[in-house]
């Protein structure tokens, strides 16, 4: 493991080593914007197809469950930007408390995920399951749901996985940053993990009104 | 030969195995993409036996449809895309650049490996079954009818995409951060341009892909309906997807390709490129309108008449550019002082043949012609033209053209250039045909054909045995030269690129010192520091051998 603010061997300048892995974060996030934007296609094609099935379809999420993890999520960016300005700031502490806030708030919502996952288990709501939407749905109805609960499972599970990933580089953050690696010289990490985790909430905040605010209003 | 360079630097299987020096992993690359192309190639020699008769000679129908699909498979995504930028950029755009390697060289590592398992998933589906969908995955025949391995070869190319994206992004970063001082980007390489133009593709368009078929492959294991329309889905939105990206991967094929042509040309013809800025702008252009042309493959799927004629006008503009280069190719070439070795015999082929397949894109461009000739082996000559003429023949130009500083010796070259010419003559006899029998009505992906074919199908079949011939012949003579050809010394051609200024083979830091870039490029006018007046005298700088 090297040594805090390392000059790795390709570089001439620490700046230069800094500003390339920004770079290259941020190029990685257009690829993924690119990468959930084939889902929120099909989303929109299928929608658009079957508007009132999504409307159906889309009611029987657990709408406040939904809406306590956007806001859980919300406070986790929040807390996330703070633990940047902490390495930024040099409080090193700070940063640690903040880094562990982050991953348990994104553990919550993982957790939330997971009961809202269960309901759907529950009502026979999992796609090529035993699937069916309700007890004497028609053979249409019960496909064009399908559809549905398709791409949100496959939506939700999708950025539930980034999430998992960004939990795991949050341990390996704190692990860090207990042992006092990043400074205001050297925080690169910080800022670059900082960036996928809102990048993840960002598309939460796509996810949520498109599959649990259909027509509620 | 200096005494001590990347190859001898450090010993052994690790050495290999676990380096992040970016020419390594380029002969890493090389190395598994030629078994790629090999894979690919006896595919199709099967395709071509089996088509000498009308009733086909060797296989049976199901059969047969593995044989062209798994050759598109292997040829598309573990030989063609990977070819040129994982090959020859990985192993020049640093040193073109003056730099010590890429941005991220672990990433660079980390990208060969996700191939090997992308491709260790596809030869999985290869040899348990085979695949049969066709190359394009096309819904819902790969996603409920085929009964062939799909899942394991989606989960592949889906593994293998993400090599390309990382390939791409670490180009791209390079490029903007890791440049030597005085190197600014107008005075870049066209190659570098051209990699840098693939990058943007590989980065916007591979997720594209990597998700259409993610989706495609949770549709076929748990049942899902996204693209089958017995369950409500669309199978034209996944032509749409698909397309979406793999109308770019054939500009992901081609623009690295003529980034090689640009850098040969002007030195065997000892002349400054005419139109520096407008090949450099052509390249990115490329990849941008690449973007918005993906529905001209889908001119028959009852698409709305305005916007097939919005996408037919679109993909002519991509002709644009593509003539931009031609053009200046040409131009550098008038007064200049010609010399044809091997790697300028393959820069000549590679304009004819580039301009016969761009031209042949025109037609297939046009609504009203497209309905006759779509789906017909015109669409199939046309594609090899562009892939195989183009991509290729670069791909094998370049190969020789940076042997001498890959390896530090040259290869024979009375012997060379006779397998260039057999090359460009065996791939017309095989292709040219195609045109005819597509023009004819001869569909393709079809495993017989009605006798009146015959005579062409045979000249194609005997063109493919001497165009087999044209690329055993390379691949012999360079293994070869490996141990046994001339030391080439820094600059055998003479040209003016830095790579020409280091070593062959260069050390493993590329340079002894950062170099300083005060010159243009391609001035072969002003620089007689190279000794470039002496053409043909290789300039043995550190020569102890």
């Amino acid at each position: 493991m090297h040594r805090t603010g390392e000059l790795f061997g390709q570089y001439k300048t620490m700046e230069q080593q800094r500003e390339t892995a920004s770079l290259g974060m941020w190029i990685f996030l257009s690829t993924e914007v690119l990468f959930f934007g084939g889902m929120f296609m099909t989303y929109t094609l299928n929608r658009s197809t079957y508007p009132d099935i999504f409307s159906e379809a889309s009611k029987t999420i657990t709408l406040w469950l939904g809406a306590v993890n956007t806001i859980v999520l919300i406070a986790s960016s929040l807390t996330m930007a703070m633990a940047v300005w902490s390495s930024q700031a040099g409080k090193k502490k700070l940063l640690t408390i903040f880094l562990i806030a982050t991953l348990v708030l994104g553990c919550v919502f993982l957790g939330i995920k997971g009961v809202e996952y269960h309901q759907k288990y529950v009502e026979h709501h999992i796609p090529g399951w035993n699937y069916q939407f309700e007890a004497n749905a028609d053979v249409a109805t019960n496909a064009h749901t399908q559809l549905f609960f398709s791409l949100y499972f496959a939506m939700t599970g999708l950025h539930a996985l980034h999430m998992i990933v960004g939990a795991g580089l949050l341990i390996w953050l704190i692990k860090e940053s207990m042992r006092g690696r990043f400074t205001p010289a050297y925080n690169t990490p910080v800022e670059n993990i900082g960036l996928y985790w809102h990048f993840v909430d960002i598309v939460w905040i796509f996810l949520f009104p498109l599959l649990y605010l259909i027509d509620r209003h | 030969m200096p005494r001590e360079h990347y190859l001898n630097a450090t010993y052994g299987i690790r050495s290999w195995l676990l380096t992040t020096d970016h020419k390594r992993i380029a002969l890493l690359y090389l190395v598994s993409v030629t078994f790629f192309f090999f894979v690919g190639g006896a595919f199709a020699t099967m395709i071509r036996i089996h088509l000498l008769t009308p009733t086909g000679l060797l296989v049976t129908p199901e059969t047969y449809n593995k044989l062209f699909t798994m050759h598109g498979v292997a040829m598309i995504f573990f030989f063609l895309i990977p070819s040129i930028p994982a090959v020859l950029g990985n192993f020049l755009l640093p040193i073109m650049i003056g730099a010590k390697d890429l941005a991220f060289p672990r990433i660079n590592l980390l990208s060969w490996y996700i191939y090997l398992v992308g491709g260790g998933f596809v030869l999985y589906s290869f040899s348990t079954g085979g695949l049969d969908t066709g190359w394009t995955f096309y819904t819902p025949l790969s996603s409920v009818y085929s009964n062939s391995a799909v899942t394991p070869a989606v989960i592949g190319v889906f593994i293998n995409g993400f090599s390309s994206i990382l390939t791409g992004l670490n180009f791209i970063v390079t490029v903007h951060t890791m440049r030597a001082p005085g190197m600014t980007w107008f005075r870049l390489p066209l190659f570098v341009w051209a990699q840098y133009a693939t990058s943007i593709i590989f980065i916007l368009g591979t997720p594209v892909i990597a998700i259409t078929l993610l989706l495609a492959g949770l549709e076929r294991m748990f049942h899902l309906g996204f693209f089958n329309p017995a369950l409500g889905g669309d199978p034209i939105l996944f032509q749409h997807l698909f397309w979406f990206y793999s109308h770019p991967a054939v500009y992901i094929m081609i623009l690295p390709a003529m980034g090689v042509i640009s850098e040969i040309i002007p030195t065997f013809a000892r002349k400054p490129i005419f139109g520096y800025s407008f090949i450099a702008g052509s390249s990115i252009a490329i990849a941008v309108i690449g973007f918005f042309v993906w529905a001209h493959h889908m001119f028959l799927t009852g698409q709305s008449t305005y916007s097939a004629l919005a996408f037919s006008l679109l993909s002519y503009l991509v002709a644009i550019p593509s003539a931009v280069k031609v053009f200046n190719w040409t131009s550098t070439l008038y007064k200049g002082s010609i010399s044809y070795d091997t790697p300028m015999l393959y820069a000549l082929g590679f304009i004819g043949l580039f301009l016969i397949g761009g031209l042949t894109g025109l037609f297939l461009a046009c609504l009203g012609l497209d309905i006759h000739i779509h789906d017909t082996y015109f669409v199939v000559a046309h594609f090899h033209y562009i892939m195989v003429g183009g991509a290729v023949m670069g791909y094998v130009g370049g190969l020789h053209f940076w042997w001498p500083k890959i390896t530090g010796k040259l290869y024979p070259e009375a012997l060379a250039r006779i397998a260039a010419v057999v090359l460009f003559i065996g791939f017309n006899l095989t292709f040219f045909p195609q045109f005819l029998l597509g023009y004819l009505g001869m569909p393709r992906r079809y495993h017989s054909y009605p006798p009146e074919f015959q005579v062409l199908n045979v000249m194609s079949t005997a063109g493919a045995s001497i165009l087999a011939l044209g690329y055993l012949l390379p691949m012999i003579y360079l293994t070869w030269s490996m141990r046994y050809g001339r030391v080439a010394g820094r600059n055998p051609w003479p040209a003016t690129g830095l790579e020409w200024q280091t070593d062959s083979p260069p050390l493993t830091e590329n340079f002894e010192v950062t170099p300083e870039v005060t010159w243009e490029p391609y001035d072969y006018e002003n620089r007689p520091d190279l000794g470039l007046a002496i053409k043909g005298t290789p300039t043995l700088a550190h020569g102890d051998d």
